[in-house]
């Protein structure tokens, strides 16, 4: 019998779009100087909004303004701090449907991971670092704040990752100048207003929005002492040699070509789930996607035939639909670049397979597929995609599968599959990568590190030691 | 890997333990994912009266008496006498001395007549008792079995008893369905209830079912799910539909939608059907007939409105 | 009669533990505090540069699998072989910076607690650096840190000896391997220590030395796209930024040079943490 899921959308009521927003700059929002930009909404192509496009003259503003709150922000004491952002994390709380839906809206990411994951995470992330903030001297990285960071985030994960940078800066005593990606600027701007009702003081948080020169004038901002980027490699390696010869601190969260690898004793079943939350949760637009899957030559054939039956069932279409499993691709542009490195694949002789699923007309959609047949020369297992895009690979020995994960200039995550513990614990050790899911995949937690080896990038997020990256060195 | 003889327990323990591993956590979340489906509108329609039509409307009480059995028979047949668009339940279930009360009240209405036997709930007694517990059942009137394993055995590592004992039951059984009770929350791992749900089958079950409705936990949904997980591999494997039963602890409309969505996404449609699914459930239906009531009428429903049997 | 002409030592690389000239052929004159000839150093090329990578990058698995308790008794093992050549350090960091032999004698006994120091950290640090952390699931999740790899040091000009070794033990404590370029006004004393390193137990390549330009070899050794981390500690502000920018090309983690360091100030945990990374392990808890 088929049991056909009748459409289930959340409500878009919840949340109020404005038909244009400025920038969020000493407690509020002004004009920007450059030429606005539209935002749409992904999978309609539907415009949602126009925004400010913040000049170099701006950001200046905008730094100002933080330098200027700083004085009073780091003079505060720590447990009047934390009380900020213990209001801002209630608040999101209670914001959280209405983010949920803002964030799938611009995003186009299921509702279903934006009200699971995304929120919950943003909530819990600025819970667990206004705790710290009143605890600086016993986590080993020293009091003194940094001054101003400037931070820019990229568009997977908007509001998470504002939180990953916002909440440790704030909690050590920085003020804060975030650059949010310009394909999804609204949760940021529904942020600034949380800011307002939160009675922040002005110049705490600014957001200035626009495009990658807006960034590079955060990050080249003279009086800017913190730099904090998540993005493309590229743009990392750009940012790098800018603040080469000054004094500026930097952490960058860059990409990754994670492998994810399955051996012949894992549990099958939750190594296909595994697999499934490696590459296809959040589209696959997720840094640490598990996008190259080596599975143990022994089991390829029945687990393939096993990850195939289990991608029939996603269900891909409207963000906003509760039973959506994969959503829209974010931009055009992500769109573009998923398609060509898919040709490419298939030009360089691996075989694509793609469950039987309809991609609606409008909007920007690319259905989960699978290559079989990739080697590690072919670009689609050494190049980010960056999408719903897996890779599959085999292996036959635990230092192959350990060569392999290994030979590539990233190092972010890697995910390894067996029941056997002291091979899990021999994998873990050798991998070049700066988080390891043994068992698991995508799992993140305020509590819990994450950031990269060799290009994904350093400095770490999450945890005590996501403090270092807003503390100067004790020496 | 190749199916074992039953011949040794060493054979069957090389099988059983060469299956491949359930990770417990992520077994829960998946489940967990799955009950995050929202079925609405049409949807619930339909699954509310599938759900409906896969109940084993059940009483196994020390206190049950004829009576009470033909009252819970009558409603089987129309479980909302106001409204004959609502589908009969797949079955009834109760005790050996009950089934031919139960066959006089369902007679050819299609609802079928299970009944539980072998030393139910416990399993404990001689192979000889549990098989002269089945023919009763069996003599009775019973279309179906639902016979509870050996935990001892099975917990101990003597699965050839186990597998022994189901395949004299199912032979017990003649025409009758044979469901097989593994009361999972007596068998504390994951990795257990898979293995016990390929002995069942090996063995020759007919259906594999959660829980004896008496052991908490009972029919949980990841238990469920690795069952389901089971059967599905089996008919890839052996080319032999088994069907699964969650019986235990499913109450509301929610939980027996929760299992329809893992069945839809875990064994597939082909088991979306009262022959390869049902729901041990007694006080489900109530609330199913109460959240279709809602779907027709528009408004909320109240326990006053339905029969109590 | 007349004196005893010395036999003088031939001041040579120190490359995947094995003492080669460098393929250049190069050499250059080192002279003491007051100018007089002291030796002809080997002067390292870009080729020196790289052999010195590929040995460090060889030298890397064993190295950093190395338990923590064995690297640390092969740092105090140094310290002991640096104790026991007292005396020629002594010489050789006189005439470097021209000091008294008083004054050299501290640097040196300076030189070897710092090895003593470091050699103790190298099994606390991942306590310290390293954290259990209470994840809100029923997820094991421990993160440990972890060496960057292959580290290039630019060691400090002045401080030819102590300075060096406070640059190379805090990297290879914790299981990085390193090519360093020496101080290149001072270089005798490093290739001294290249002979103490050789002869305590340390892996080769672990610890490769490079004499000759800095402003020659800094900018290979940054661009390297098989090197992981940069420490810029002895270079100057104009190489220091070049060898950043260069550095970014692989995103190196780079310490930039801090001024003047007080080398006998504590030296704190900076000079570790620096070259390390931190990994986090996830595992479901179940039955």
């Amino acid at each position: 019998m088929i049991f056909e899921y009748a459409p289930a959308p959340e409500s878009r009521e919840v949340v109020d779009i404005r038909p244009s927003y400025g920038l969020f700059i000493n407690g509020e929002f002004v004009d920007g100087s450059g030429t606005p930009f539209k935002t749409v909404n992904p999978a309609s192509e539907e415009t949602l909004a126009e925004v400010a496009t913040a000049t170099e003259a701006d950001v200046d503003r905008a730094v100002q303004a933080a330098r200027k709150a700083f004085g009073v922000w780091s003079a505060l004491p720590g447990s009047e701090r934390a009380k900020y952002l213990f209001r801002i994390a209630r608040i999101i709380q209670e914001r959280a449907r209405e983010l949920a839906v803002l964030e799938s809206l611009d995003n186009g990411k299921p509702i279903k991971e934006s009200r699971d994951v995304d929120l919950p995470l943003v909530a819990a992330h600025f819970f667990y670092y206004a705790g710290w903030a009143d605890k600086l001297q016993y986590a080993g990285y020293g009091t003194t704040p940094l001054g101003v960071a400037g931070q820019v985030i990229p568009w997977n994960f908007p509001l998470l990752m504002l939180a990953w940078k916002i909440a440790p800066a704030l909690a050590c005593g920085n003020t804060v100048v975030l650059k949010p990606a310009e394909t999804t600027p609204l949760t940021a701007l529904l942020f600034a207003e949380i800011c307002q009702q939160a009675d922040l003081p002005p110049g705490v948080v600014n957001i200035v929005t626009g495009a990658g020169d807006t960034g590079a004038a955060v990050v080249g901002h003279p009086d800017v002492d913190k730099v904090a980027f998540t993005g493309s490699t590229e743009v990392g390696r750009l940012i790098a040699r800018a603040v080469a010869g000054t004094t500026k601190k930097v952490t960058l969260e860059l990409g990754g070509k994670a492998a994810n690898i399955v051996f012949d004793d894992a549990a099958i079943d939750q190594a296909v789930e595994g697999i499934v939350t490696g590459i296809f949760f959040n589209q696959g637009h997720v840094c640490c996607a598990g996008s190259r899957l080596l599975v143990q030559e022994s089991v390829a054939e029945e687990l393939l035939s096993s990850l195939k039956r289990r991608l029939s069932t996603l269900r891909l279409g409207d963000p906003l639909d509760k039973n959506t499993d994969i959503g829209a691709i974010n931009s055009a542009a992500q769109l573009a670049k998923i398609r060509e490195l898919s040709e490419a694949g298939e030009a360089e002789g691996a075989s694509r397979w793609s469950p039987a699923c309809a991609l609606p007309e409008k909007g920007f959609w690319f259905p989960p597929t699978v290559f079989t047949g990739v080697s590690q020369s072919h670009r689609i297992a050494r190049e980010e995609i960056f999408g719903p895009v897996l890779s599959v690979l085999t292996f036959r020995t635990p230092a192959e599968a350990v060569e392999k994960a290994n030979n590539t200039p990233y190092g972010l995550s890697a995910g390894v599959w067996t029941e056997k513990a002291s091979r899990m614990l021999w994998m873990a050790n050798r991998l070049r990568a700066g988080v390891v899911w043994s068992n698991t995949f995508n799992k993140f937690d305020p509590t819990s590190p994450f950031g990269g080896y060799k290009e994904s990038g350093y400095g770490r997020e999450g945890g005590r030691h996501g403090l270092e990256a807003y503390l100067k060195e004790i020496s | 890997m190749s199916i074992p003889t039953a011949s040794s327990n060493a054979s069957l323990r090389a099988f059983l333990h060469g299956l491949p591993g359930v990770d417990r956590v992520g077994a829960d979340a998946r489940a967990a994912g799955l009950g995050t489906r929202s079925i609405k509108t049409t949807a619930k329609r339909q699954a509310i009266d599938l759900a409906i039509s896969m109940v084993d409307l059940t009483t196994l009480e020390g206190a049950d008496t004829r009576g009470k059995v033909r009252a819970m028979c009558a409603k089987a047949v129309h479980p909302d006498p106001t409204d004959p668009t609502v589908p009969k339940v797949a079955a009834v279930c109760v005790y050996p001395d009950l089934v031919a009360e139960a066959r006089d009240v369902v007679g050819s209405s299609g609802v079928k007549v299970a009944s539980v036997a072998t030393a139910f709930p416990s399993g404990r007694s001689s192979l000889e008792v549990k098989v002269a517990d089945t023919a009763m059942a069996v003599a009775a009137g019973a279309d179906e079995i639902d016979m509870v394993i050996d935990r001892g055995a099975f917990l101990s590592g003597d699965y050839v008893k186990v597998f022994e004992e189901i395949q004299a039951i199912k032979a017990a059984c003649g025409e009758a369905h044979l469901k097989v009770i593994l009361e999972t929350g007596e068998l504390a791992t994951y990795d257990n209830v898979r293995r016990a749900s390929w002995l069942a089958m090996l063995a020759g079950g007919d259906f594999i079912k959660t829980s004896t409705g008496k052991v908490q936990p009972a029919a949980t949904l990841p238990v469920t799910l690795v069952m389901l997980e089971a059967v599905r591999d089996f008919r890839d494997r052996e080319g032999r539909m088994v069907g699964v039963k969650p019986a235990g602890g499913i109450r509301t409309t929610k939980d027996a939608i929760k299992m329809l969505v893992l069945v839809n996404e875990t064994a597939g449609p082909d088991w979306l059907d009262p022959d390869w699914f049902r729901l041990g459930a007694s006080s489900v239906l109530n609330d199913l007939l109460m959240q279709r009531q809602k779907l027709t009428t528009g408004r909320y429903a109240g326990p006053d409105y339905f029969t109590l049997d | 009669m007349s004196e005893r002409l010395s036999v003088r030592k031939t001041y040579k690389l120190y490359i995947g533990g094995a003492f080669p000239r460098s393929e250049s052929g190069r050499s250059y004159v080192v002279t003491g505090a007051k100018g007089e000839f002291l030796a002809n150093a080997s002067k390292a090329s870009r080729k020196d540069v790289r052999d010195a990578v590929s040995a460090a990058r060889k030298a890397f698995p064993g190295w950093s699998s190395a338990t923590a308790y064995n690297r640390g008794q092969i740092l105090y093992r140094i310290a002991e072989m640096l104790e026991g050549r007292r005396a020629q350090f002594v010489s050789e960091v006189a005439e470097a910076d021209g000091v008294s032999g008083k004054k050299a004698g501290e640097l040196v006994d300076a030189a070897v607690d710092r090895l003593v120091w470091y050699a103790g950290w190298s099994d606390k640090i991942s306590s310290l650096r390293g954290s259990a952390n209470p994840v809100a699931g029923p997820y094991f999740n421990l993160s440990t840190p972890e060496p960057t790899g292959v580290v290039g040091i630019v060691a400090p000009p002045m401080g030819p000896l102590f300075g060096l070794v406070s640059v190379i033990a805090p990297v290879i404590v914790t299981g990085n391997t390193c090519v360093v370029i020496a101080s290149e006004r001072a270089p005798l004393p490093s290739i001294t220590l290249a002979e103490v390193l050789a002869t305590s137990d340390l892996p080769g390549g672990v610890v490769n030395i490079l004499t000759g330009s800095s402003a020659e070899m800094a900018p290979w050794l940054a661009g390297h796209m098989d090197v992981n981390g940069l420490d810029l500690t002895g270079a100057d502000a104009e190489l220091a930024q070049k060898c950043e920018e260069l550095a970014a090309e692989n995103l190196k983690r780079v310490l930039r040079p801090n001024g003047k360091t007080d080398w006998a100030a504590d030296p704190g945990t900076g000079r570790m943490t620096a070259f390390l990374e931190t990994k986090t392990v996830w595992h479901p808890i179940g039955i």
